[in-house]
């Protein structure tokens, strides 16, 4: 019992999975799947919120579940729920392919949800192809007509550089390995401590990063974000731009933690991807006029930030960037939900588009403005509360100069989230039409409205989650 | 916590937060608009009453901070919800709450589009302004400092003028930028003190460097919002732009904010820097002073030529403030209460022409004294009141401002002079103008003069210039004790400096 119950949201993803299987092979217009995708994603979500508290460890060690890996897969969970149910219409897929896009959504997660509780590095490679592989399939199912054919370049771009970083960290796995003759990370990190003296394993340490900062979109792996941004349906880029951040964030703390504390190389390493990233992002943003092109390199500056709660190397800071992530979460579905349902039939949004936004669907305008604000790091949303605590935390371990970069770096990024909401609230309709909002949307947008606030008034819980979340870690107690 | 009278029985300061923002929640639920206008008013004369009792309550005797409000917020960062009062807050609150009810009742036919968002937008300006004047934690102050920005976003944005979008994205844009470093600086002081807590960071042993640094970002954020010159560009297209309560708000409020943060971040917490720059600010007080004064003269607009010689004004407050001896900085808090008056009267004054002649220009609110004597009589006795006229509130304010800064040094004061010449020159060139101007306005038949409503917006205003000019005792006996603490600060932690200081000629 005790063992099914450690595997429950793996395993019934699976299931969820081979049913929605079955369904591909008849329900080819994605009505059935849709709901059945609906229902899993409700159960999974309640399942992964059971079990939150589980601990052990299952496959001769390769899996382990604790609070670390159960907290994000709720999170993930809750995610993919979201994006499900914002999604709904499925606009920009093609009609005959429905039913399989939520086929390999669903194993998309099952792949990033087993990707948290990876603690061995084959399993990890293997979890994340499995979610790796099915997102690039995701993203040339687009229709011709609202994709205009950059769902193709797109979906090359994302495969091949996706390949390149996968090997990448392949490579970086042979040389842990080769150093120390097992995959394992709880054998990994007291062997790797007693010769951080070696460059190699700080090379090897990156390589393997290097395929989850290609997922989060860390400069200088983001050259696929914003083609694949703009490329994939606006609901698919939701997904990208939300669910798989969660997992590389979690996969990367857990390998910050190999490293040693003392070691100076690697936070001077994050030091200048992260200030890459919120340059590159923050400035390339500032000229985009295809919103979910915008949001792209609106994430990678994120990813920038983010980086600066690890780079510190204390629990603190990983709780810190387990917050943000959460936040960034919540704050750029909020976006797209707003994106999905503005674009009539599921065509590429201009910020222009969203003129009179006000008028034609005032709730969603609010929503956009609320999300616009957050990601800005205007309080009292939870961007700023984010924001603030990964400045508090740097400063103290006397980042001041990247300190002073990131709230530069806010200074900048100001200016296109402001035109978003001056678009959505300033600009007359000029014929465009009314955006019918249905009840769920409704719901769905007030309820991550509160959760902007409510995450940003009070943080004190969730920080304290994933600070007993970190301290579980097999590196924990290291810290 | 021994800053800190903590208050027993009604939680008063947190009514004060709380009440607005529970209207606004009501008031998105509703979709009338003549209830979304009555209930704002009604709200914000509830918080007015409620906040009355603050000043028949308040102990002129002490410094320390009264009606205080201590619970922890968010513990592991020890990051609290610290609220209080003393006497450099105290009148900036109450200026806060009586004007709001004012603000409400001026934009009661002047709003016609969007009339419930647009209240919601002045209840949530109203917490978010009343918090940074009685916030005491420094991260509750942050936040309500920077979540004010998108209120007043929005009311420029949506309600302004015809280059609104220019304005507010302008307005927003500056003083955002120009308060991203003093997070940093916040953090920095909260790294050395490891408390978030505004009192206990003053009179803590910086070193110099550090002051110098914190003092700089400080004052890159206060500075853009008072405005001084030369960061005041968005000020007059602010201004322009927005709606009439819109300039009220921003004239009498939001810019008071800058001159606050000088007192209460900047004096006390980087003493030894506040020294070190006390020249150069005084300096650029004195350019501002001229500078807003010479623009105005020249503005056809009518808002534009208030919002220049706000610049003029505020030259005088920081000026009060940067002398560092009681009468300046008495003066200044008291010129800051004025100008709110003043300025805030003028500029509903304009916006009373707009709703009838729409437009702003002199020229076409040229002779209306014939049409409308009432207007006429309420805009003769704030403009005196502008220029500093003897026996209204601003020359209290200027004359103490004048008074301590001659004995600080007689040169920056005898630069600012003409700063008061230029007022009378450009306050009464409008009047003269708009009371008899040209021979015949062409429009006299729109020209109503004004019902009781928009008597009742300006005759409250008018009660208090002559209050303060006539009798400011009640005005600057609140404030004594708090500003002889915060002189003891600065000069305490400076002593060898202040010498230095003597020897500006």
């Amino acid at each position: 019992m005790k063992l099914e119950l450690l595997f429950a949201p793996e395993l019934f993803l699976l299931l969820g999975s081979l049913v929605l299987f079955f369904l591909t092979l008849g329900d080819s217009r994605g009505n059935h799947s849709r709901s059945v995708a609906t229902v899993i994603g409700v159960i999974n979500l309640g399942l992964c919120l059971f079990c939150l508290h589980q601990q052990g460890e299952l496959f001769y060690h390769a899996y382990r579940v604790d609070l670390f890996s159960q907290f994000f897969k709720l999170i993930i969970a809750a995610g993919f729920l979201v994006v499900l149910l914002l999604g709904r219409a499925l606009k920009g897929v093609r009609d005959g392919v429905r039913s399989e896009y939520y086929l390999f959504m669903l194993l998309s997660v099952l792949g990033l949800v087993m990707l948290v509780s990876s603690v061995e590095l084959l399993t990890m490679m293997v979890a994340l192809e499995l979610s790796s592989f099915t997102l690039y399939l995701l993203v040339p199912m687009r229709d011709e007509a609202t994709g205009e054919r950059a769902q193709m370049e797109a979906a090359v771009k994302y495969i091949l550089f996706g390949v390149v970083a996968t090997g990448i960290m392949l490579f970086g796995m042979s040389y842990l390995f080769g150093l120390t003759g097992t995959t394992y990370l709880s054998y990994l990190l007291p062997q790797l401590r007693f010769m951080s003296d070696q460059p190699a394993v700080l090379v090897g340490i990156v390589m393997v990063m290097a395929g989850f900062f290609y997922k989060l979109g860390v400069f200088p792996m983001h050259f696929w974000v914003p083609d694949v941004y703009q490329g994939a349906s606006n609901e698919t880029t939701a997904f990208i731009a939300s669910v798989p951040k969660l997992a590389a964030v979690a996969l990367l703390i857990r390998l910050v933690t190999l490293v040693m504390p003392a070691d100076h190389n690697m936070p001077l390493l994050l030091t200048v991807l992260a200030v890459g990233s919120m340059l590159y992002g923050n400035l390339l943003a500032l000229v985009q006029k295809d919103i979910k092109r915008m949001l792209g390199f609106s994430g990678i500056a994120h990813a920038g930030y983010l980086l600066l709660g690890l780079l510190i190397f204390k629990d603190a800071g990983f709780a810190t960037a387990i917050y943000y992530i959460m936040g960034y979460l919540v704050m750029t579905l909020a976006c797209f939900l707003v994106i999905c349902k503005v674009s009539a039939q599921g065509e590429n949004l201009k910020i222009e588009d969203l003129a009179g936004l006000h008028h034609r669907a005032p709730l969603l305008a609010l929503t956009m403005a609320v999300g616009m604000f957050a990601l800005a790091g205007i309080p009292p949303f939870v961007g700023f509360m984010g924001k603030f605590m990964l400045l508090t935390q740097a400063l103290k371990h006397g980042y001041l100069p990247l300190v002073i970069i990131t709230a530069i770096n806010t200074a900048i990024s100001l200016y296109y989230y402001l035109s978003v909401v001056r678009v959505a609230y300033c600009t007359d309709t000029e014929d465009r039409p009314m955006v019918p909002v249905d009840g769920l949307t409704r719901a769905v947008s007030v309820v991550l409205m509160l959760l902007i606030l409510a995450m940003g008034l009070a943080p004190s819980g969730i920080l304290d989650l994933a600070t007993s979340a970190i301290h579980g870690m097999p590196g924990g107690p290291f810290l | 916590m021994d800053f800190l009278i903590l208050n027993e029985g009604f939680r008063t300061l947190s009514a004060l937060l709380v009440l607005p923002l529970a209207g606004a929640i009501v008031l998105l639920i509703s979709s009338s608009v003549t209830f979304a206008r009555l209930w704002t008013l009604l709200i914000t004369t509830i918080i007015a009453a409620l906040s009355l009792p603050l000043y028949w309550g308040f102990d002129v005797s002490t410094a320390r901070y009264q009606f205080g409000e201590h619970l922890a917020w968010i513990p592991s960062l020890n990051i609290n919800y610290t609220l209080g009062l003393d006497g450099i807050s105290l009148l900036l609150v109450l200026l806060t709450t009586l004007l709001m009810p004012i603000c409400v009742l001026a934009s009661w036919k002047y709003i016609k589009t969007r009339v419930r968002e647009f209240m919601v937008c002045l209840l949530i300006l109203e917490t978010s302004m009343l918090g940074v004047f009685i916030a005491l934690d420094f991260v509750l102050f942050y936040i309500l400092w920077e979540a004010m920005l998108i209120p007043m976003y929005l009311l420029i944005a949506i309600w302004g003028g015809p280059r609104k979008v220019y304005a507010a994205t302008k307005f927003f844009l500056y003083t955002l930028a120009g308060s991203v470093l003093l997070l940093v600086a916040i953090i920095a002081l909260y790294i050395k003190t490891g408390s978030w807590s505004i009192p206990l960071m003053m009179g803590q042993e910086y070193s110099t460097l550090f002051q110098t640094l914190v003092f700089l970002a400080f004052f890159l954020a206060f500075a853009i919002k008072v405005p001084m010159f030369p960061f005041h560009t968005w000020l007059p297209a602010a201004h322009v732009e927005a709606p009439t309560v819109g300039s009220v708000i921003l004239a009498s409020i939001l810019l008071k904010m800058g001159t606050y943060g000088f007192l209460r971040f900047c004096l006390p917490i980087t003493p030894a820097a506040t020294l070190t720059f006390m020249p150069y600010i005084l300096g650029l007080s004195v350019a501002g002073i001229l500078y807003g004064g010479f623009t105005a003269l020249a503005q056809s607009d009518m808002k534009k030529l208030i919002a220049y010689s706000s610049v003029g004004h505020m030259g005088f407050v920081t000026l009060g403030i940067f002398v560092l001896n009681t009468q300046g900085v008495e003066g200044a808090l008291l010129q800051m209460i004025n100008h709110g008056v003043t300025t805030g009267a003028l500029f509903l004054c304009v916006g009373l022409i707009y709703e009838r002649t729409h437009s702003r220009e002199l020229d076409a609110a040229e002779g209306i004294g014939k049409f409308m004597p009432i207007y006429i009589t309420f805009l003769a006795f704030f403009s005196m009141s502008s220029l500093a006229f003897p026996g209204t509130n601003s020359f209290i304010g200027e004359f103490l401002i004048l008074a301590g800064g001659f004995s600080q040094s007689k040169i920056v004061a005898g630069c600012a002079i003409p700063g008061a010449v230029l007022a009378a020159a450009y306050m009464l060139r409008m009047l003269q103008r708009i009371t008899w101007g040209a021979k015949s306005n062409p429009h006299p038949e729109i020209l109503s003069d004004l019902n009781l409503r928009e008597v009742f917006t300006l005759a409250p205003l008018l009660v208090f210039v002559f209050w303060i000019g006539l009798r400011p005792e009640p005005f600057l006996s609140v404030m004594h004790t708090s500003v002889a603490h915060l002189l003891e600060q600065v000069h305490q932690a400076t002593p060898h400096l202040m010498t230095a200081a003597n020897l500006l000629p």
